[in-house]
């Protein structure tokens, strides 16, 4: 039995007399993968805010692991172009990791070119993919990711979510996520949460996505339009750039 | 040419302030604070009049008054139906009406007080003794801003991330608004409270183009702020200008001039 990081019961949150939290109770264990899904406004980010003790709930009870580390990629983040930084200093902020560390981890997120350069010059992907590398370097306990995909081209989303998947296989921390597709984090996460101000289900990803609370907040749609797959000749790797495919034996699929 | 007692005196008093509005002037510039230290400046003319009405220390009035707002400011931010923005206008202009008024009533008193000498500075007439509180004051906020550098920094970059990493930002954010109201203090006597934000911004906006890293466009507006101050000291000598604006008119020649530097990162 793994151990809790975090457990939320019956969180409400109100803010000008709008509910926008109802009730909601959770709890994320080490090596666990949760993904809170739900439609705008539905109280994904709020519920995040809380926590992490960014805001304080009006009811309930929040309960970390003493010591918790977090480790936290905001959705957006805007940094003053007065403020002169390099990528590298961004990852050091705060923190005592010694070069091998950086570029360990600056390379695995394939943002290792980039470490000499300013850090409001890389793209909004670059960016996603530098914050989640300065948010492992604090070797945390939980990862929490607001959004990450966002921004991020198809391809490079199932990319992410998969290297997701795989950071926390190596680094063994909880993830908390928030994503507005349960497709395409379907295979890298443990546990569904669907959000619409209360909890509307919750389970492992194939039962969320047949639940009729979920159909009803996200329709059926997915059987009238096809999602349009076409198959690649080549992959992009994080960075964007064409990589041929490795064939196995056997590989018969047209090219 | 002689160099008179007094020259010596401004100069340095010039250099001290320069050495402690270098490092809090780039902070201003990255958290967009300037609107804040226009308010805390023009505070200063409240406090300067409260300092003398009760005999206490002008710089200590200033300082407290500074606090004051700096209170009011976080309260009336918390509830977040008016922006920041309107409600700098409201605290800067009132705490400035205020001062003005406060003045008035005092001089219709009889005490005589050299309004021109705030609005504007007076660094040509800073003494021994003040100068010995000024180098203690400066190196107080000089070991508080080094003391807190990492976490001032985390705050600039961002708040929130800032907080889930463990820092304690509300105590950062007060400590960094104590810190301007000493500044405004003791720059006041330099270029006056009209010019304090002037000495804040434009020696870091300066350095910009010459830092790649946070500390060393804190060291290079250290360096414009030395350069303004004793070009401006000179300048007054000179051409018998008023000190403060001179001050600030050489720190916005040598901004233009560093526009002409090619940005470095």
């Amino acid at each position: 039995m793994s151990s809790f990081l975090l457990k939320a019961e019956n969180i409400g949150l109100q803010i000008n007399q709008r509910q926008i939290l109802d009730n909601i109770s959770l709890s994320i264990n080490s090596g666990e993968i949760l993904t809170l899904i739900g439609p705008n406004g539905s109280g994904k980010t709020t519920l995040v805010r809380v926590l992490l003790g960014l805001i304080k709930a009006d009811q309930g009870r929040l309960q970390k692991k003493a010591n918790l580390i977090i480790g936290y990629v905001p959705q957006k983040m805007h940094i003053d172009m007065a403020l002169p930084m390099t990528v590298k200093r961004f990852l050091q902020m705060g923190i005592k990791a010694n070069n091998d560390e950086i570029s360990h981890i600056a390379s695995t997120l394939g943002v290792l070119s980039l470490l000499e350069q300013a850090v409001q010059s890389v793209s909004g992907g670059e960016f996603q993919r530098i914050l989640l590398a300065r948010a492992l370097l604090r070797k945390p306990d939980i990862l929490v990711l607001d959004e990450p995909a966002q921004g991020v081209d198809i391809n490079g989303q199932q990319q992410l979510y998969q290297l997701i998947s795989s950071i926390r296989d190596e680094f063994g921390c909880g993830v908390l996520m928030v994503s507005h597709d349960l497709h395409l984090v379907m295979e890298a996460t443990d546990q569904v949460l669907c959000l619409n101000t209360h909890i509307c289900c919750t389970g492992h990803p194939e039962a969320v996505s047949q639940h009729p609370e979920y159909l009803k907040l996200f329709g059926t749609s997915l059987d009238g339009m096809a999602v349009y797959t076409h198959n690649h000749n080549h992959s992009h790797d994080l960075s964007g750039d064409v990589v041929e495919h490795k064939h196995h034996e056997g590989c018969k699929h047209d090219h | 040419m002689i160099i008179d007692d007094f020259i010596v005196r401004a100069l340095i008093a010039g250099i001290l302030v320069v050495l402690v509005s270098g490092p809090l002037g780039c902070v201003v510039v990255w958290r967009r604070m300037a609107y804040f230290g226009d308010a805390l400046a023009h505070s200063a003319l409240l406090g300067t009049s409260l300092a003398i009405m009760f005999d206490m220390n002008p710089l200590i009035g200033v300082m407290l008054i500074g606090i004051v707002l700096s209170y009011l400011l976080i309260r009336l931010q918390a509830k977040k139906d008016l922006s920041s923005d309107a409600i700098l206008g409201i605290l800067s202009h009132g705490a400035l009406a205020a001062g003005l008024v406060m003045l008035a009533i005092m001089q219709s008193q009889g005490q005589r007080i050299d309004l021109m000498g705030y609005l504007f500075g007076d660094i040509l007439s800073v003494s021994w003794s003040y100068l010995i509180w000024l180098s203690g004051i400066c190196v107080i906020v000089l070991a508080l801003i080094s003391w807190l550098w990492q976490s001032i920094l985390a705050v600039a970059v961002h708040e929130e991330l800032a907080r889930c990493e463990g820092i304690s930002v509300d105590r950062v954010r007060l400590i960094f608004m104590l810190l301007m109201a000493v500044v405004v203090a003791v720059a006041m006597k330099i270029v006056g409270i009209i010019l304090i934000t002037a000495l804040l911004i434009i020696p870091a906006a300066s350095a910009r183009r010459f830092a790649k890293s946070p500390e060393s466009m804190a060291i290079a507006a250290i360096v414009f702020g030395l350069f303004s101050v004793m070009g401006g000291v000179l300048a007054s000598m000179q051409w018998d200008t008023p000190a403060g604006p001179s001050i600030v008119l050489v720190s916005v020649f040598l901004f233009f001039v560093s526009r002409f530097k090619k940005n470095v990162g």
